[in-house]
């Protein structure tokens, strides 16, 4: 069974993904779990980014040089993050985003 | 000759300079030293007045000259975009005429200070301000501009202020001073908005500039009602003048004044700083004429009104220096309505006459006052004639002075005002000026007959003045003797200050002969002053007409003249109901209108505040989510909307892609 996986496939995986992280992102209450969250997301981007590479402009990396920058800032986005995370949860002793309330009126 | 003169001329400025620099010494220097500081006062007035009497020499020797080309100079103070005012000396008949009174009567008035303030604590104090107020006077007669002229202006309102309150432990005295200077910068404002309209227009406060400027043609500038910007300028400026020489509706602050100390009641409230009024109206008077006739009918009106007013006042009252007070009143009111009816000269020749009697009237009051241990009541007084005689010669002389009997020197004067009056059309102001010499005559005699005839009263001690007091006494009657006699020759110091405003070229003033006095009209008058004079002996030496039995026929007229016609009553009534009442209603409007909006302003904010900023939870998760709702509808709306919205599509103007 001629079985193929075009385009709009990987995109719908990617807009799955990327659903998956914006619901993380609201209603993870961890802090680290939201990080994952916003992982995820970026990930989904890097998916959509590779699979225009290989469908829409085969002759050209531009979609994957794109992944890779995104790969990049990712790692290092988490990296500072997670150092937040440990600063507030040294000064707070706590991961849950809804005591970090201390910028309301 | 008159070149030789004119480096004399423009040297006047030290003048003033030198009781400017008594002060300062006075002030700072010799403060702790009584005799020093009356000796620097003194030596620095009598240096001036012999410069003045340099002037005066120079100026009546050079002619017609100095008439057509008045010394000025100028020194520039000021000088910014669209802004010059100099500050500078002017001499001519006018200013020099000033300059002598001034010095004299000054002089004379220190001097006599030595005596009557004798043992006084503010010694030093007393003698600084008089320098002062002698610095500001004379620097106010040889002003070249409005605005130097206001000025001084100012500064001698401010001397008047110190020295009416000079014994500042005295209620009575702290509160004259107080309405002094309220009362007259009443008047000054109206004078400063004056000012400022004439710089407005001409855009020079220079008096000669301003003389010129007039001759260009002015009348087309009308206001609405048909009332011309220069009349309208010319009213404002007759403000000051109404309140610093005391005419009628602001006269009030003058008869409080007294409580200052005679000497200064003598210098400031007599004879020189009330004529300041005078003087100013004499030295713009080319706008006057150049304003519409009403102006100096007002001036005039004013004139005769106070004139007469005062008079009457005058008539009831039983302080010595209050029938002074109200004398001087009346005669400014003279010397105004002289100047409403075009006399020019004999409005400056009264106020020159007059500077001469009222000071010597005022100093021999102080010589009694002194005498007699602070009593002022006339009829207290009584028998001074024989107990203090140079007082009462030189008193008699000035009483005949005012009451214009020849040939002492109001005479001269007086019967020049009346003359004008009659001949330049004015003849109710002409009876009201005559009626009013007749009033003058009657209570200036009054007030001898009763303090120096009448019997003597056991529980006083009287004795004649110290030579400090008497001195000054006896030279002011003498000018109050020959000071009229200046009238006779054509060469006269009334004849230059004609001539200096015909000569300025404004409007040639209706002629009058110096020589040819009217005398039918002169004994007119002299028969109106006999008649006061006869009436006053036969009331209080002869009693052949009963004083008691006339005032309680007219009890009404009476009490209204011995309660000066309630005029302080009025202003009383004035300020506490209307004043206050107005106050109150601007009080609430303040308070629940004006702060009612700023307040209210400030609470809808802080309302509005407190509840929109419950949407700042501090949750990071709900702002992400509002966040992401906001791009979502900024989304929808820029695909999916139409007309201005879609125009707007990010999407579009990034190149069309859809």
């Amino acid at each position: 069974m001629n079985f193929s996986v075009g385009l709009s496939t990987y995109l719908l995986v990617g807009a799955m993904l990327f659903c998956l992280g914006l619901y993380g992102l609201f209603a993870k209450k961890n802090v680290v779990a939201i990080l994952m969250s916003i992982e995820l997301m970026l990930n989904a981007v890097n998916l959509n980014f590779v699979a225009f590479n290989r469908f829409l402009a085969t002759d050209r990396l531009i979609g994957n040089v794109a992944a890779l920058f995104v790969i990049v800032l990712a790692a290092a986005e988490v990296a500072v993050g997670l150092a937040l995370v440990i600063a507030i949860y040294r000064s707070r002793q706590t991961t849950n985003v809804d005591e970090f309330n201390w910028l309301k009126w | 000759m008159f070149t030789q003169m004119h480096s004399l001329y423009e040297s006047a400025w030290v003048i003033p300079a030198l009781p400017f620099l008594s002060f300062l010494l006075i002030a700072f220097v010799t403060k702790r030293s009584k005799g020093l500081s009356a000796a620097i006062s003194i030596l620095a007035i009598l240096t001036s007045l012999a410069l003045a009497i340099a002037i005066v020499l120079g100026v009546v020797g050079s002619g017609a000259e100095i008439v057509e080309h008045p010394a000025v100079v100028n020194v520039n103070w000021l000088d910014i975009q669209g802004l010059t005012i100099n500050f500078g000396t002017l001499v001519d008949p006018l200013s020099t005429m000033m300059l002598f009174v001034v010095t004299l009567v000054a002089s004379m008035v220190q001097i006599y200070s030595v005596g009557y303030m004798h043992g006084d604590r503010g010694w030093s104090r007393y003698f600084a301000y008089q320098s002062l107020f002698a610095m500001s006077m004379l620097g106010l007669v040889i002003s070249t501009n409005l605005l130097e002229l206001f000025v001084f202006w100012e500064l001698v309102g401010l001397c008047s202020y110190l020295l009416i309150g000079f014994w500042y432990h005295k209620v009575s005295a702290r509160e004259a001073a107080k309405k002094a200077f309220i009362t007259t910068r009443v008047g000054d404002f109206g004078l400063l908005l004056g000012i400022l309209f004439l710089y407005g227009q001409f855009g020079t406060l220079d008096f000669a500039q301003l003389a010129q400027a007039m001759n260009a043609n002015l009348q087309g500038l009308v206001l609405a009602g048909g009332v011309s910007y220069i009349t309208l300028t010319t009213f404002l400026l007759f403000t000051g003048p109404i309140g610093k020489s005391g005419q009628f509706p602001l006269h009030v602050w003058l008869p409080d004044a007294m409580e200052g100390p005679t000497p200064v009641s003598a210098l400031i409230h007599a004879a020189t700083m009330v004529v300041a009024g005078v003087y100013l109206v004499g030295r713009m008077y080319f706008m006057f004429q150049h304003a519409a006739p009403s102006a100096l009918e007002f001036v005039a009106g004013i004139g005769a009104l106070t004139a007469i007013f005062a008079a009457s006042i005058a008539i009831a009252q039983d302080d010595i220096k209050r029938i002074l007070a109200y004398s001087t009143l009346s005669q400014l009111g003279y010397m105004m309505f002289a100047l409403g009816v075009g006399a020019l000269t004999a409005s400056m020749f009264h106020l020159m006459t007059h500077a001469f009697f009222k000071a010597l009237m005022f100093l021999g009051a102080g010589s009694v006052i002194h005498a007699l241990h602070e009593k002022q009541n006339i009829w207290d007084m009584g028998g001074l004639w024989k107990k203090m005689p140079i007082t009462g010669w030189t008193f008699f002389i000035g009483v005949l002075a005012i009451s214009g009997i020849p040939p002492f020197a109001g005479f001269w004067s007086k019967d020049e005002i009346l003359a004008a009056a009659l001949h330049n059309g004015h003849p109710i102001i002409y009876a009201v000026g005559l009626f009013t010499a007749f009033l003058t005559a009657f209570y200036m005699s009054r007030l001898f007959f009763v303090a120096f005839m009448g019997p003597e009263k056991k529980e006083n001690h009287p004795h004649e003045s110290p030579y400090w007091m008497t001195v000054p006494l006896i030279v002011l009657a003498f000018f109050s003797v020959v000071g009229g006699l200046v009238a006779l020759p054509t060469h006269n110091f009334a004849f230059f200050v004609r001539d200096y405003v015909n000569l300025n070229g404004v409007v040639a003033l209706k002629e009058f002969e110096p020589e040819g006095l009217a005398w039918g009209l002169a004994g007119i008058s002299v028969l109106a002053g006999l008649l006061g004079i006869g009436l006053a002996y036969m009331t209080y030496v002869r009693q052949a007409i009963q004083a008691e039995a006339v005032v309680a026929k007219f009890p009404g007229v009476y009490k209204l003249l011995k309660n000066k016609y309630y005029i302080d009553e009025i202003y009383l009534w004035l300020i506490h109901h209307i004043m206050d009442g107005l106050a109150k209603v601007l009080y609430w409007f303040d308070i629940y209108i004006v702060d009612g909006i700023i307040n209210g302003l400030a609470l809808i904010t802080r309302g509005s505040a407190r509840g929109l900023r419950r949407m700042h939870t501090g949750q990071m998760q709900t702002y992400a989510l509002v966040f992401f709702f906001a791009v979502v509808v900024i989304y929808l709306v820029y695909t999916l909307g139409e007309g201005q919205f879609a125009a707007l599509n990010p999407l579009a103007m990034l190149g069309g892609v859809k």
